[in-house]
């Protein structure tokens, strides 16, 4: 093991946290402003599968006359826009109807499984539908000829770039904007938002929507950046496991990427418990030294983010990140003896952090104070 | 003498027609959007509903069918009920489910016993499991506030990949000598006795009947069920009438659990090939929230709409072989009927039903504590 091993490992987590990651930043704009969603896998379910059949249906439209690359954008716009449209759905029945939000959640959830579900029997695999293909890899000039880094971070295809992207956007935009202001608002004390003279309803109806898209963006990159056709299901849970990550990210969105990387890892480390590239402990101890470090990367984020109200001391991260990577190059280095630990039980840990998290047993997650209940002018 | 007044026009508006209706016309027009999703499929709605209809009623063996679909649903759909009345969004039942029937597999195939000590025995013990599944979530919710609908999700996936695990390639739990994830049988002592000679129906169906009689019994005829409601309508007011909110919430819990367990218990014990493998009962947990809400969270109204969810999963492999309809168009309708039962203003809406104002705005609220805390 080595660091080109390490770089490997960063390089294919970072991947694998993209779809984590955006459905995370659906999770956020949609609790930042008061409303629960647990519909982020219902909601990139159909983005993956709009995504194909966007993609693949223009391809067939203009007769292939067009790039690949062409129809693959229509498709990651397609899922977007079905994202949206079902998490409007969402917001209806949950701002204008008043249903209780997990309820709408799974409405929401139910509905995506058997729309997927049916057209993937009726249509896409009854006429053996096959995809367009992938994005491509784009290597981001000088950037990527980075030793080490640039291999890291900037040989990948567009969606893992924009989920950076759209993280960023979206942690300067909910502290640092008035947008950000009215969200947080919103979902913290629709009152006094109100009498201000915001749009609660409205907020909340436009972030519930964002979101979708956003979703939808993570289940389009399984599709168009990974398998290359869609497939029943195959979100597999992930957009739960968002859920996960929001709230283990504390409602924040650099938190929710730490968290997400921390699956992300978790799953990378497992594809290479498989290989036999490592054996059962070293894993674990590098997902504790990994998990610790970001813990510390993401205290760095906020601090430089929020200069003024961090009050964490510089000392204590500095510690936390030391720590972490001390474990991290201890799992690199040293020897650990042969233990069978079932892949299974490593891929626990994730979910056991996060009711850990929640429990409050790993510091205090607090929710916007007004998620989950409906506004009513008074 | 105002309230004995008030009290008698609350029943009666319990009973007018409009609380029928709105489920009924839910139903119905979760159909009718169903059949537009099979028009454009390129098949008869009619046909493909009729087929649905003859598939669910038609024979004695398509009763037998429904009525053996219905069972889970029923089981699991009282103990999401039971959570609801107590305040709490029992979402993980589908783990509780898996772990239920984990147990239950493992009690039935590991040793022989009498089968009056074996059955009762893998059951009991599909419903300890269930119970601890759910009871560790309501114990996190009671004393460190964690929110019971991701704490139970988590549990679902906890649950999934240790049972994976352990009916996967050279785990403890694998048949021997078999090249797909799956556990041995449980011995014949076990299993469920069949009550119709060359059929399926199997006895779990009279467990679950049962059951709809004992939670309606503990939720409105006994102390603890009275505890259990108080707490969900009103945790605050429960503590100070002196309620143990906290062991409440674990209790509801538990139960709850139990009762998804023991589903899980009666599909294994009940029907063949009496053995657990991987996509065991997957989806139901979900679906049963449906069935839940559309059962107006009573033991009654879920026993109805547990048949007839029982009804349209029977139906739609007949629909699917006879029309081509993928049977997936049930999953469709079952999400509709739960967004039209729930926003019912969109129904009274549609069919200008009015409502008493009285009684118009009695919503389930369970999303108040989310993210932790009180």
């Amino acid at each position: 093991m080595d660091t080109l091993f390490f770089a490997g490992l960063i390089t294919l987590a970072l991947i694998k946290a993209t779809p984590i990651a955006f459905g995370a930043m659906a999770g956020l704009m949609s609790e930042r402003s008061g409303v629960i969603n647990i519909a982020i896998e219902g909601m990139m379910l159909i983005g993956a599968m709009m995504s194909f059949l966007g993609s693949v249906l223009f391809n067939q439209w203009t007769g292939g006359a067009l790039p690949k690359e062409v129809s693959l954008i229509v498709g990651l716009v397609v899922a977007m826009l079905s994202g949206a449209l079902i998490a409007l759905l969402h917001a209806w029945l949950s701002i204008r109807y008043k249903v209780d939000q997990i309820i709408s959640g799974t409405v929401i959830n139910l509905l995506a499984f058997g729309i997927t579900n049916f057209t993937a029997n009726a249509y896409i695999d009854a006429v053996r539908l096959s995809g367009v293909g992938i994005f491509p890899h784009i290597n981001i000039p000088l950037l990527s000829d980075i030793p080490i880094l640039g291999d890291i971070f900037f040989k990948h295809q567009p969606l893992v770039y924009l989920m950076l992207i759209t993280v960023g956007v979206l942690q300067y935009a909910l502290f640092r904007t008035r947008w950000g202001l009215r969200t947080r608002s919103v979902g913290e004390h629709p009152r006094a938002a109100d009498t201000v003279g915001i749009n609660v309803n409205r907020t909340r109806y436009i972030n519930v929507v964002i979101g979708g898209a956003l979703a939808g963006m993570g289940g389009a990159f399984l599709v168009l950046e990974s398998v290359g056709r869609f497939q029943k299901l195959m979100t597999t849970g992930r957009g739960f496991i968002a859920l996960a990550a929001l709230i283990f990210g504390k409602w924040t969105s650099v938190g929710a990427l730490g968290s997400a990387l921390l699956f992300g890892f978790a799953e990378a480390l497992g594809v290479r418990l498989q290989l036999g590239d490592i054996n059962e402990l070293e894993a674990l101890a590098l997902l504790i030294g990994i998990g610790i470090s970001l813990l510390a990367l993401v205290w760095v984020a906020i601090k430089l983010i929020k200069r003024s109200q961090d009050k964490r001391p510089a000392s204590l991260i500095a510690i936390v990140g030391g720590a972490g990577l001390l474990f991290i190059v201890l799992a690199l280095t040293v020897d650990f003896p042969n233990i069978q630990i079932p892949i299974q039980f490593l891929g626990l840990l994730p979910y056991f952090a996060t009711v850990l998290v929640l429990a409050g047993f790993v510091g205090r997650a607090v929710a916007p104070a007004a998620v989950g209940k409906p506004y009513e002018r008074g | 003498m105002n309230s004995l007044f008030e009290r008698a026009r609350n029943t009666w508006s319990r009973v007018n027609l409009g609380s029928l209706a709105v489920p009924l016309l839910a139903i119905i027009t979760a159909m009718l959007i169903s059949s537009l999703v099979i028009l454009i499929s390129g098949a008869d709605p009619v046909k493909a509903f009729s087929a649905l209809a003859e598939g669910a009623l038609g024979s004695q063996v398509a009763v037998v069918e429904t009525l053996i679909k219905a069972t889970p649903f029923l089981l699991v759909g009282l103990g999401i009920a039971l959570a609801f009345r107590g305040g709490l969004f029992n979402i993980g039942v589908e783990g509780q489910l898996f772990v239920g029937s984990a147990v239950t597999v493992i009690i039935g195939y590991s040793f022989e016993l009498p089968f009056y000590l074996h059955l009762p025995l893998a059951l009991i013990g599909g419903m300890i499991g269930g119970a601890i599944w759910a009871g560790i979530p309501g114990w996190l919710k009671a004393r460190y506030g964690a929110h019971e609908v991701i704490t139970t999700i988590m549990f679902n996936y906890m649950a999934l990949r240790v049972i994976n695990w352990a009916i996967g390639t050279d785990g403890p739990m694998r048949a021997p000598r078999t090249t797909v994830p799956e556990t041995s049988a449980v011995f014949e002592s076990a299993r469920l006795p069949i009550l119709l000679a060359d059929s399926r129906l199997h006895a779990g169906v009279l467990i679950a009947i049962a059951a709809v009689f004992l939670v309606y019994w503990l939720l409105w005829k006994t102390k603890i069920g009275f505890e259990i409601r108080t707490v969900g309508a009103n945790p605050h007011a429960a503590r100070y009438a002196g309620i143990n909110v906290p062991f409440n919430t674990v209790l509801t819990m538990a139960i709850s659990g139990a009762l998804a367990g023991l589903a899980g218990g009666i599909q294994v014990l009940g029907l063949a090939p009496y053995n657990f493998t991987t996509g065991f009962n997957v989806g139901l947990g979900f679906d049963s929230i449906a069935v839940a809400v559309l059962g107006a969270i009573h033991p009654f109204g879920i026993a109805l709409s547990s048949l007839l969810f029982g009804a349209m999963d029977a139906g739609s492999r007949l629909m699917q072989l006879r029309t081509k309809v993928p049977a997936d168009v049930i999953t469709i309708t079952q999400g509709l009927i739960l967004a039209f039962v729930a926003a019912d203003q969109i129904i009274r809406g549609l069919y200008r039903i009015r409502v008493k104002a009285d009684h118009a705005e009695k919503k389930i609220s369970l999303s108040e504590t989310w993210g932790g805390g009180d």
